[in-house]
């Protein structure tokens, strides 16, 4: 099979968890989206590699991983804190950076 | 041993002497540390004559010998090396300055004994001399810097030693200045030494700079001006000379050792050093030499009219070093370095005298209130004559030979250098002068009232007081302590100013013209690619010299015996007729004033211009300008930080999705 429809799937996926990103507005759901985006990046990693015939890809693809359960790790945290703070779980809530 | 390690032996043993004190200050019990510290110098003493003994045995074309321990500074084209160098010039310094120090070191044990800074006196005096010998031993520029500016704190450390004295203070940061002055002048002579030859090693140097310079060029002309600016102000010359007056508030023993035997005379030694040079740049020798006339007129007016005692022999010290820069100056280079030994015995023994008469005094300087210490201070008062003789060049003393042999060299090379003949003769007659309103006023006349009481056997104690401002101190600063140290009930006192009365006596002997010529005999191997020292007067003009030195000195104590001897009071007269000239040397040519208005106050104004303006208007204005300019562009960036993370998200996506295109069209 080309490996274009692996492309276009990783594509789809990405843009689902992009516009996930830019939309929603619970922290809970962001990070679900930015997993999303980081796994449209490995389909896309492993496609190629499996194009290509070698293991490069995959090896980035491992490294994604411990990348992304690494960030759930602190993000699940972050998230929990707020919860137990009492904070608003809505991220236009939480303007504290404001300049 | 060869000589080499004999002149770093010399080196070690006032440095080892000088931390012994320094460490051990705690643990040395009473007169300990005097001893320690006069031993090595003494060590030093005997291994610069194991030095000269070796040195002799050398054919006279092979006494120029280096030695080097390792090296400064070893880089593309720069080669500076911890390196001495041993010859006949510089084997003659050391035999005076670790004499003479030893002497000196040896008198202090005794009248410095009851001060509360021992230890710490003959700590900085062992210093001084280890950097003095570092000084004339150096083989390069750069050791000689570092010789040079030692002795330059080993003066400040000691002229300020009665810490707690303001006066004392404010005289050595004043000779430190000074001194940096001189300092900053050596140090770019040697910068323009390395340029223009490409060495900082003297022996080099000397060999390379005939082939190098034509005579009177620029460039040898600006070193030699350099060199002076150095050699100026370390040994007092015009206009550099105000500090060591100044200089005076150290320990009299620090007087008679730095401030007139060995440290200002390294100016001295510094142009004969590097005579090759000034031979080729016979403008700055004659600058020099017209400076050295008149430093030393100037320096003897003033000396007919300063009443502290210290600052009379002070003035004298500036007088007599302006001899010896005409002596090495015009080329007479042995006569020169006759004259710095001689001066060195005779007005260290003076200096000697004076402390002995300053204790009897109970710490006071002022010669109005001394008079007639002949019956209460008897081998003092002889020695204080003896010193005078010399000092006033009365014929058969060492004073005699060697002044009146640098003015017949002067004689000798005849046309424009009649002048130094001329001026030095005049300036004779004002030594022979003063040398004796400092002995008669002394000695003779009516005893002072702590002279009567001497006599009957009490020494006179007075409440501690500056001498200069006549304030109240508290004991252990000023004046050496509660006790005070004669020369008649001291004996470390009475040896050294025996050993330097006898030197200042027979000193001369060892150059009598057409008898003997040690010093130049021995000398010349320094100095033998230079035309000017075959040039000697015959010996019937040089004897006929001495006539002439010896009929004006007389000229000068018979002056002074009917002034102040047969008629006392008649200067007095003189001083209200002449009022107008009296204020005028009295003020010191008011060279002080004039520096204070040239040099201190512009300088000061510049700053209160640099403080007022420059700093509130430019600095500052340029600081918060750069501060108003970042608020302000803060302000402006701050409207992007919204807070809202969605927003970053979109920036960042939309910018990534930009970059994406951008490089997609342009790929394609």
């Amino acid at each position: 099979m080309d490996v274009s429809w692996y492309l276009v799937l990783s594509a789809l996926l990405f843009a689902v968890g992009a516009g996930g990103v830019l939309v929603r507005r619970s922290p809970l759901v962001i990070l679900l989206c930015l997993e999303l985006m980081l796994n449209a990046g490995n389909l896309a990693l492993i496609a190629f590699a499996r194009a290509n015939g070698n293991e490069d890809g995959h090896v980035f693809a491992l490294v994604v991983m411990v990348v992304a359960a690494c960030e759930v790790v602190v993000g699940l945290g972050l998230i929990v804190a707020m919860f137990r703070r009492r904070l608003p779980l809505n991220v236009d809530d939480l303007r504290g950076l404001r300049g | 041993v060869s000589a080499t390690t004999y002149a770093w032996l010399v080196l070690a043993f006032p440095l080892a002497g000088s931390l012994i004190c320094a460490f051990g200050f705690r643990l040395l019990p009473g007169r300990t540390p005097g001893w320690i510290a006069t031993g090595a110098i003494a060590l030093a003493f005997l291994n610069s004559i194991g030095a000269l003994v070796m040195l002799l045995d050398e054919p006279s074309d092979a006494q120029q010998l280096t030695s080097s321990l390792w090296d400064y500074a070893s880089a593309a084209g720069l080669d500076i090396q911890l390196g001495i160098l041993v010859d006949p010039l510089s084997v003659f310094m050391c035999l005076v300055v670790s004499g003479v120090s030893m002497l000196i070191h040896l008198y202090s044990v005794s009248y410095l004994t009851s001060d509360e800074g021992y230890a710490r006196y003959f700590s900085y005096l062992n210093f001084f001399v280890f950097s003095m010998l570092l000084l004339v031993l150096a083989g390069n520029f750069v050791l000689l810097i570092v010789g040079w500016a030692f002795v330059g704190f080993a003066s400040y450390a000691l002229i300020s030693f009665w810490y707690r004295r303001h006066t004392a203070t404010t005289a050595g940061m004043k000779a430190f200045v000074i001194n940096v002055v001189g300092d900053v002048g050596l140090v770019l002579a040697a910068l323009f030494v390395f340029r223009e030859l490409g060495t900082f090693d003297f022996v080099e140097a000397f060999d390379a700079a005939p082939e190098t310079f034509t005579t009177n060029e620029g460039v040898i002309v600006a070193i030699c001006l350099l060199i002076l600016v150095g050699a100026f102000a370390k040994s007092a010359q015009l206009p550099l000379h105000t500090w060591l007056p100044d200089a005076m508030e150290g320990p009299t023993p620090v007087s008679a050792l730095i401030h007139a035997a060995t440290m200002v005379t390294a100016g001295v030694y510094l142009i004969a050093r590097t005579h090759p040079l000034f031979e080729l740049a016979p403008t700055a020798a004659d600058i020099a030499a017209l400076i050295g006339l008149a430093t030393l007129i100037f320096a003897a007016t003033v000396a007919l009219v300063v009443t502290d005692l210290k600052r009379i022999i002070a003035y004298s010290t500036i007088s007599q070093i302006g001899y010896m820069v005409v002596g090495v100056s015009i080329g007479a280079y042995a006569a020169g370095l006759f004259h710095l030994m001689t001066h060195a015995f005779f007005k260290a023994l003076l200096f000697m005298a004076a402390g002995s008469v300053i204790g009897a005094m109970a710490g006071r300087q002022d010669i109005d209130r001394m008079s007639g210490w002949r019956r209460a201070l008897p081998f003092t008062s002889l020695l204080l004559i003896i010193g005078a003789l010399a000092l006033a060049a009365a014929p058969g003393m060492s004073g005699w030979f060697s002044k009146d042999e640098i003015l017949d060299f002067a004689t000798e090379r005849g046309g424009f250098y009649l002048i130094f003949t001329v001026g030095g003769y005049l300036a004779a007659f004002l030594t022979a002068f003063y040398a004796f309103r400092i002995g008669f006023r002394v000695v003779s006349g009516e005893p002072c009232e702590e002279a009567r009481e001497l006599e009957a056997g009490h020494l006179a104690h007075a409440e501690p007081e500056n001498p200069l401002t006549g304030e109240r101190e508290d004991t252990g600063v000023g004046f050496p302590g509660p006790e005070h140290h004669i020369a008649e009930r001291d004996r470390p006192m009475w040896i050294a100013m025996a050993i330097l009365g006898f030197l200042s006596i027979v000193a001369g002997l060892v150059q009598i013209p057409g008898v003997d010529a040690v010093i130049e005999h021995f000398l010349e191997p320094t100095f033998e690619d230079s035309p000017l020292y075959a040039l000697h007067p015959s010996t019937g003009e040089a004897w006929m010299g001495l006539g002439i030195g010896g009929l004006i000195s007389i000229a000068g104590i018979a002056l002074a015996y009917w002034c102040y001897v047969a008629n006392p009071g008649v200067t007095l007269r003189w001083r209200d007729r002449a009022g107008a000239l009296y204020g005028f040397l009295a003020h010191k040519w008011y060279w002080d004033e004039l520096l204070d208005a040239v040099v201190y106050r512009p300088v000061l104004a510049a700053g209160r211009f640099a403080n007022d303006v420059l700093e509130r208007f430019v600095v500052n204005g340029l600081v918060s300008g750069t501060v108003g300019v970042v608020r302000g562009v803060g302000a402006v960036v701050r409207g992007a930080q919204s807070g809202f993370v969605r927003a970053y998200a979109l920036l960042l996506v939309a910018g990534f999705a930009g970059l994406g295109l951008y490089f997609l069209i342009v790929s394609s």
